[in-house]
């Protein structure tokens, strides 16, 4: 009996949390003209209007540009940082660690605010560069704890083997230190991708006028009419949002099979 | 190969010195083991010469050449872990390749040497496999292997064994003593574990809290310990404040319990004269009996205590008087039970003097 309460209020809990999301995937599919139940048919009809909004695509090639730079720099600067708090005895390395992480722990608004204001103070226009620099800044947080995770792992031994046997601490790297951790910098670059992509808070601070990403696309749609297609619009962002972060996980897991985890 | 001397060494970490102004002479292809408990420095020394870590004071030569400045990847040394640090990415055969990609080795010759560093390690078929395939013991050969195929001027064994379980423990002792031999390297091994060291080693350098205590054959080292830290720590001694009466003809020593002896001057050679002395009687030297001895041993009177029964030997603990002793005896037939009356027999040649 009580077994039957929790199984009947964890399906519940599900329901809540998933059933939205289920509803826009079955309505992009809807044939009819409303972005509603009750559904006349199945139909491709939205997507295909979807591939043909010139906003939506632009949209979509902005966020995927922005998504790619960001996971780019994110992880560069990601593994540099993780190697010299993990590796190096840098003055400071806690506070600098703390104050590195500190993006996730502030709300994302203020954080937004905070850079819009400081541009404003020196007098500099919003621009695409800052729009990426905001969204490295909030990215780089989880690239380095992920990064940094594994990389304590990675026993100094190993390197100190390989430089005993001849190689410098740049071939080191290379050859051992980056292929071993290599299942991370990959998961960081698919975190910094995804969180960049799905994004609305910082960008509708930070974009200049006339940039517009998927998320903040979706948003100006919706002030005018719940037009069907965000519904399609909708099931390419969560087959992007979770398809992508499964997928890198997949192959992940593949790499660190390869060199024995 | 080459010698290694490491000139007035000491190395600080903050204000803690780990290594105080510590000499040594390791000549061209001996096997000298730093012996010591944890702490003691015989890590700092070998992570110095490996070139981990940076002397505060001192010099260390390589071959006659002072290598204080030369970085690790340009000191041609062979280093073996303590939990292997074979590259899991790469397969066995690439692991033993990895020193010779960055030395002038053709590339065609590569595939031989490394399968000549596989049989000489007596496991010439696993070339393919990953580390993580292998056995601890296995993965620690493939470790001796990757040192050795450089043809390194120094090898270094940061207590290469301690990961092996015991049976594995020995017969690697003699395999490695065996490569050792055969290549002739110039070997510098590290550990606690002082059946290692006597079992291996041309040379033991024991160290305690930085320092070394003392350095010279095992068998020297053994019987002819240099303090009473040596004494303890290579196997189990009884330490006795006793008192020099004379040197002349051997060294006249009157120790508790024992009495009045004369023991070799080669087993005491630091005693220079009258005064306060510490009798060295090593465990297994005191012998236990029944009878009182016939001939011209010591003997005196003692009750069993606590009886340690190791299999083919056995540990007393026994009551001489006031003073607790400790003896380890093979055993004959059946051990003495606790509460025995028994006689200890101890030669005068067989123990140490140390000054007090």
């Amino acid at each position: 009996m009580g077994w039957n309460l929790v199984r009947i209020w964890t399906v519940l809990v599900y329901l809540f949390m998933f059933l939205p999301v289920a509803v826009v995937v079955l309505l992009s599919f809807n044939a009819s003209q409303f972005g509603s139940f009750p559904m006349t048919g199945f139909s491709f009809r939205w997507f295909v209007e979807l591939a043909q909004n010139e906003a939506i695509l632009r949209a979509f090639r902005t966020s995927i540009v922005l998504g790619l730079l960001t996971a780019m720099i994110s992880t560069t600067l990601g593994v540099l940082a993780s190697l010299a708090l993990v590796r190096y005895r840098v003055p400071g390395s806690n506070l600098i660690s703390t104050l590195l992480i500190a993006p996730i722990l502030v709300p994302e608004v203020v954080l937004a605010v905070a850079l819009l204001l400081f541009l404003n103070f020196l007098q500099i226009n919003k621009s695409f560069t800052l729009l990426l620099l905001g969204h490295v800044i909030f990215t780089l947080p989880f690239v380095i704890l992920v990064v940094q995770a594994r990389l304590v792992s990675i026993k100094r031994d190993v390197e100190e083997a390989a430089m005993s046997l001849g190689a410098s601490p740049r071939q080191t790297f290379f050859q051992i230190t980056l292929p071993l951790m290599l299942p991370a910098v990959l998961a960081g670059a698919l975190f910094a991708f995804t969180i960049s992509f799905d994004d609305i808070t910082g960008t509708l601070f930070w974009k200049p006028g006339g940039v517009e990403t998927v998320p903040t696309q979706i948003f100006a749609m919706l002030r005018n009419s719940i037009s069907p297609e965000i519904n399609a619009l909708g099931t390419v962002m969560i087959v992007m949002t979770v398809g992508l972060p499964l997928l890198g996980l997949a192959i992940a897991r593949q790499v660190a099979k390869k060199s024995g985890g | 190969m080459s010698s290694v001397t490491l000139n007035n060494i000491v190395k600080r970490f903050g204000n803690f010195t780990a290594v105080h102004q510590s000499s040594l002479e390791i000549p061209e292809g001996a096997f000298i083991t730093l012996l010591g408990p944890s702490g003691c420095g015989k890590t700092t020394n070998l992570r110095m010469i490996a070139g981990l870590l940076d002397p505060s004071e001192g010099e260390i030569l390589i071959g006659g050449k002072r290598v204080n400045d030369v970085p690790i990847h340009k000191r041609n040394l062979g280093l073996v872990f303590q939990n292997y640090a074979l590259f899991p990415h790469k397969t066995v055969a690439e692991n033993v390749a990895f020193g010779l990609k960055y030395r002038d080795v053709p590339t065609e010759e590569i595939p031989k040497r490394v399968q000549d560093a596989l049989d000489l390690v007596q496991l010439p078929n696993v070339g393919d496999r990953y580390p993580k395939e292998l056995s601890g013991g296995q993965q620690q050969r493939i470790a001796l292997a990757r040192a050795i195929v450089i043809e390194p001027d120094v090898l270094l064994l940061d207590e290469p064994l301690s990961a092996l379980d015991a049976n594995l423990r020995e017969d690697m002792r003699v395999e490695l003593k065996r490569i050792q031999e055969r290549i002739g390297v110039t070997t510098v091994f590290v550990t606690h574990d002082q059946s290692e060291a006597l079992a291996m080693s041309d040379q033991i350098v024991v160290m305690s809290e930085g320092r070394v205590e003392q350095v010279g054959a095992p068998e020297e080292v053994y019987n002819t310990p240099a303090s009473e830290f040596v004494a303890n720590f290579l196997g189990a001694s009884n330490i006795l404040e006793s008192r020099c009466t004379g040197t002349g003809d051997g060294v006249a020593i009157d120790a508790p319990i024992f009495g009045q002896m004369t023991i070799p001057a080669e087993k005491a050679p630091r005693i220079t004269g009258e005064g306060p002395a510490k009798l060295v009687v090593r465990a297994e030297k005191l012998q236990l009996s029944d009878q009182p001895a016939p001939d011209g041993s010591v003997s005196v009177p003692a009750t069993v205590e606590t009886v340690d029964y190791q299999g083919q030997a056995v540990r007393y603990f026994v009551r001489a008087g006031d003073t607790q002793l400790q003896a380890i005896n093979m055993i004959d037939g059946h051990p003495f039970a606790e509460g025995a009356e028994v006689h200890l027999h101890l030669r005068p040649q067989d123990c140490a003097a140390l000054p007090g």
